[in-house]
């Protein structure tokens, strides 16, 4: 990345991933173009001028130094809980559950936030703990509650999706900070336990139905399992090919619901057909297997390699959890394929967590790479 | 991994870098592992499963309707539409598709303006039906209604408008005993055809009567329509359309001017008429009145109407033509004498009637208590002399009597295009023996030759038998035009016989007899008959010209014109009109419209002004009537098709016949001067057929 002719300021963003990314984002755009039946609005523009907007953000992050990181963590994750709890009380006063708060100019969504917040946070609390103690039940029960009090905060909205997102970036973390493995495991086990019995007494009906219709969607073919199936329907009768631009019949003539957000997908594969979905794959393949993961095990210390994993880990849950929804994989749960799907506030959170993971990449070659 | 439970007690940086670098490939061979994942379940779904995928899509986006094919017309036989089609703004429910009820409801009836008695007959029909089976929730819109409907169609899931055909037949109530009528195909017609178009919206398929029989020839084929549509229903464009292909049309004997003229004719009574050509055996009129209007009845019917049904004493659901069962009076006089000659009897052998006969210890009475003097056979039919019947029969016997009744069509079942029919009961000796197990007696002689006890007859059988009394000739009756009209066969009774027996009847009603009040106003055309009075109860219960409705007698009339060249024969019956008196000017205003069809118009237009109106008109004003006084408060209709059924059911079955034990009083016969029958009074139970009790 260090070629003369670019100017300098430009010199040192990493252009190996923002044009696979950019390219993605275009991508993403003319899907929206179709899914609005060939009209640039409202979809796609915005889809694009998003992108612009929170890439300009991004660029801006990478350009902070670790230390801002390190000294804003804490205070940032305070600022956020407080705003998940005030969502909170304004749902209750107002009468019923809300997720935003209306700021004027926008709706803000504390628990997008929350999700490269968690990973911030929890970064630091393992960077700053003493190497002795990993193993130890002090690095356990303190991420514990800094993961327990948002997550469980975020279920009472109830948002099952991100409370769900926001528990994975974390858990990657823990994970990767090196806690003992039987932790891990016996955490699994416990799951396995707390799974069923969280089906039976913690779900709401409408989750529980979607995660039974998930078992089997041809059982409810005209009911909830419709979702799975008209996806199902959408990217099987793409084919290889696909029935070409505008020519989907399953998003125009609204058979696929939400076609244009957590269904983009199908959308995209009826149209673009497999190859369409091959390189969605590639893209996120290069952003996050190659350069998210490699710029994680490059990072310079402790505290911003566990960093960039979060990260990294972030985006991808949200990549994995669409695309098996979209194909009868999962339960439907509302989370959008990241820069593919319309959506103001997903594309910021990925883009902040895109321009953390640029901000450890410029600090690792400020640093010459990895220190001891 | 199991190298951590025995790491050294001392963590130190590096060994947390190591740990992260091995557990960064970790999540990255489980990141990889994913995609791998995705990529092989999308091949899945896209290329191995594509082809089921695409049906499903192609599936999806295209609707294929039927269009109901439009139903062939019933004609007369001059090419008069009995039943024919209009062009129809409809909108139907399919309840399985309906997913706000109520909502969709007041909607509709905001835009359709249904009332709440309307509004109720929805609710109560899509309740009955199964949840795909089309129900009508309006029909004959307006042009803006049926607008303003289509327009809001994709926020109402389950509301069809359609525009189609729907059955009409113009003259209403005075063919719903011949046509019967067409309704939605209900869950049990399904079951036996499986049929996609029988759960189309708009297709009707016949449920009674003709509609019924002949329902495979008038359903045609149905058109289909392929369109494109969105999730909602919404049509996007048309695909391809093809035609539907119109039933064919069945032609009938019927004169439809005639069937509307003889229902009206018979006006607020209880009764049956039927006309038959002499010369083919062609019913030129089926009337069996009061009627259901089968127009009602294709939209299903509704709880007033069917209230209005159910508490008509006149049980408007029956087909008293068909399946009504009636002692004939002293109509089978005729057929009597006849038997008399047949048995070798001299027309002119007399008897004399002092107002009675004693036959050994008892006396047997004539209807004319004061006697008629001397009595040979002319006048014993057209005075009706019950002495002269009951002193010969006794000479001739039972047996004779019988085979002759028989041969003229007493007891005989037709060839006829209904499911089913009564054909009511011949009595002799060996008969009586294998139903009750007892010896004939005198009694059963006189009952049955002056047609009471267990002589029973339909009103079809009595048009037959007045036109094989007319011509002399195996007549049957034909209502299907297309069927092939044989030369009837000769019923061997000698011409001299027959003039004999003509002449009577011409002179009971246009000389000394007791039918003056049918004399036909056509110059140069005289009508014979015969009439006679079916006693319901006995004379201790009331004397049969009034009290209540249902204990009067029955008045019959047979008829033929001209006498001297018979081309006409009819039939007429009125439950319950005090006696004969009733049919009479009936069956003259009747056969005066076969030949002078507008002096039978100015006839009956002073009779229907006093009704009040056509039939159609007095439902009307009685549905207003039933409106203002029950509302929505009428119990809901079971299944009116298997009500219906059921009504049929029972009259198919032979009427209960109570062993005699006595001879039956004579009815009394109208004199030239009798007065009218009086007006039927309402009465609260229904009374079909009735034999004179011991």
């Amino acid at each position: 990345m260090s070629m003369t002719v670019i100017p300098t300021p430009l010199r040192g963003l990493p252009w190996g991933v923002l044009i696979p990314l950019t390219a993605l984002v275009l991508f993403g755009a003319t899907v929206l173009w179709s899914a609005a039946g060939g009209h640039w609005s409202p979809y796609a523009w915005k889809h694009i001028f998003n992108f612009g907007l929170f890439l300009s953000l991004a660029i801006a992050i990478s350009r902070l130094p670790e230390r801002a990181f390190r000294q804003s963590a804490y205070p940032i994750y305070g600022g956020l809980v407080f705003l998940l709890m005030l969502v909170e009380a304004v749902g209750k006063v107002g009468g019923g559950s809300q997720r935003w708060l209306n700021i004027g100019f926008m709706n803000l969504q504390p628990s997008e936030l929350m999700k490269p917040g968690i990973v911030l946070v929890m970064a630091l609390f393992y960077a700053s703990l003493p190497p002795t103690l990993i193993r130890s039940w002090r690095a356990l029960v303190p991420p514990v509650i800094l993961l327990g009090v948002p997550a469980a905060l975020v279920m009472l909205q109830p948002d099952l999706g991100t409370a769900l997102a926001i528990c994975f970036g974390a858990v990657v973390v823990v994970f990767m900070s090196g806690v003992p493995m039987w932790w891990f495991l016996s955490g699994g086990a416990a799951a396995a336990v707390v799974a069923p019995l969280a089906f039976f007494f913690a779900l709401h009906d409408y989750q529980r139905k979607r995660v039974l219709v998930f078992m089997d969607p041809e059982a409810d073919m005209l009911g909830s399992g419709y979702h799975i199936t008209q996806s199902k329907i959408a990217i099987g009768s793409g084919g290889f090919f696909g029935k070409g631009l505008g020519n989907g019949t399953q998003s125009h003539l609204k058979y696929l619901p939400e076609a244009h957000t957590d269904f983009a997908f199908a959308t995209m594969a009826e149209e673009w057909g497999m190859i369409g979905g091959l390189f969605i794959l590639f893209v996120f393949f290069v952003v996050l297997f190659r350069w998210g993961m490699g710029v994680a095990r490059r990072a310079p210390d402790r505290f911003s390699q566990l960093l960039a994993a979060g990260m990294t880990a972030t985006i991808f849950f949200y990549v994995a959890i669409n695309m098996m929804m979209v194909m009868g994989l999962a339960p439907v749960v509302g989370i959008p394929l990241p820069f593919i799907s319309h959506g103001g506030s997903s594309m910021m959170t990925n883009m902040i967590c895109i321009g953390t993971i640029m901000a450890v990449d410029r600090w690792t070659k400020g640093t010459g790479g990895r220190l001891g | 991994m199991a190298k951590r439970k025995k790491a050294p007690k001392l963590i130190t940086p590096a060994m947390l870098r190591d740990s992260f670098d091995r557990r960064s490939m970790v999540v990255g061979v489980l990141q990889g592992g994913v995609g791998v994942l995705l990529a092989t379940r999308m091949g899945y779904i896209a290329l191995a499963e594509s082809q089921k995928y695409q049906m499903m899509a192609e599936s999806n986006r295209v609707n294929l309707s039927l269009i109901p094919p439009r139903r062939g017309w019933i004609l007369d036989r001059d090419g008069q539409p009995i039943a024919s089609n209009r062009a129809d703004f409809r909108v139907d429910l399919i309840p399985d598709r309906v997913i706000e009820k109520e909502k969709t409801l007041d909607e509709l009836a905001h835009m359709l303006g249904l009332d709440e008695i309307a509004l109720q007959d929805v609710r109560d029909r899509l309740e009955k039906a199964r949840g795909f089976q089309p129900v009508e929730a309006g029909s004959h819109l307006s042009w803006e209604q049926f607008a303003a409907i289509s327009v809001r169609q994709p926020d109402l899931p389950g509301v069809v408008p359609q525009r189609s055909f729907s059955r009409y037949y113009p003259s209403g109530p005075c063919v719903g005993h011949l046509v019967g009528y067409v309704g939605a195909a209900n869950a049990k017609d399904y079951e036996k055809e499986h049929n996609p178009l029988l759960i189309t919206p708009g297709f009707k398929i016949g449920k009674d009567g003709l509609e019924k029989v002949y329902d495979q020839v008038l359903r045609g084929e149905p058109g289909a329509r392929r369109t494109e549509v969105t999730a909602s229903g919404k049509i996007v464009r048309d695909l391809e359309t093809r035609e539907d292909v119109p039933g064919k049309p069945i032609k009938l004997t019927v004169h439809a001017g005639l069937q509307e003229y003889a229902s009206r004719r018979i006006g607020t009574e209880s009764g049956a008429c039927v006309v038959i050509d002499c010369l083919t055996g062609d019913i030129l009129c089926f009337v069996s009145m009061p009627s259901f209007d089968p127009n009602s009845f294709t939209d299903g019917v509704g709880r007033l109407e069917w209230k209005m049904l159910s508490d008509d004493d006149h049980v408007p659901l029956r087909n008293k033509l068909l399946h009504g069962l009636y002692p004939p009076g002293s109509t089978v006089k005729p057929t009597v004498a006849l038997a008399f000659l047949e048995a070798g009897l001299s027309p002119t052998a007399s008897v004399n009637c002092s107002g009675g006969l004693r036959v050994g210890n008892r006396v047997f009475h004539c209807w004319n208590h004061h006697g008629h003097g001397s009595v040979d056979m002319a006048k014993g039919i057209y005075q009706s002399c019950d002495v002269y019947f009951y002193h010969f029969a006794q000479q001739i016997g039972m047996d004779q009597i019988a085979k002759t009744m028989r041969k003229i069509g007493y007891g005989q079942k037709f060839p006829m295009p209904f499911p089913s029919q009564s054909f009511g009961t011949v009595p002799d000796p060996a008969w009586k023996m294998k139903k009750y197990g007892k010896e004939w007696a005198i009694y059963d002689t006189v009952n049955a030759t002056i047609g009471q006890g267990y002589v029973q007859v339909t009103p079809l059988q009595q048009a037959v038998i007045a036109s094989r009394l007319a011509s002399g000739k195996m007549l049957f009756p034909r209502l299907m035009h297309d069927d092939k009209i044989g030369t009837p066969a000769s019923l061997d009774f000698p011409q001299e016989h027959l003039d004999l027996i003509h002449s009577a009847m011409n002179e009971m009603v246009n000389g000394r007899g007791t039918g003056a009040r049918a004399r036909i106003p056509i110059p140069g055309v005289q009508m014979a008959g015969k009439s006679g009075t079916a006693q319901v109860v006995g004379l201790n219960i009331g004397n049969g010209k009034g009290g209540l409705w249902r204990h009067r007698d029955h008045g019959h009339f047979i008829c033929f014109a001209p006498f001297d060249k018979p081309r006409y024969a009819c039939a007429v019956l009125v439950e319950h009109g005090g006696g004969s008196g009733a049919a009479m000017p009936i069956a003259k205003d009747v056969m005066t419209y076969m030949f002078d069809q507008q002096k039978a118009w100015d006839a009956l237009a002073p009779l229907e002004a006093g009704w009040g109106g056509t039939p159609q008109q007095r439902q009307a004003t009685k549905y207003r009537a039933y409106a203002a006084q029950y509302g929505v408060s009428a119990p809901a209709v079971q299944d009116s098709d298997e009500a219906l059924a059921r009504e049929s059911e029972a009259d198919a079955r032979p009427a209960p016949q109570p062993i005699q034990s006595d001879a039956a009083p004579p009815a009394p016969e109208p004199q030239a001067d009798d007065t009218p029958a009086p007006a039927p009074a309402p009465s609260a139970t229904p009374s079909g057929t009735a034999g004179p009790h011991p």
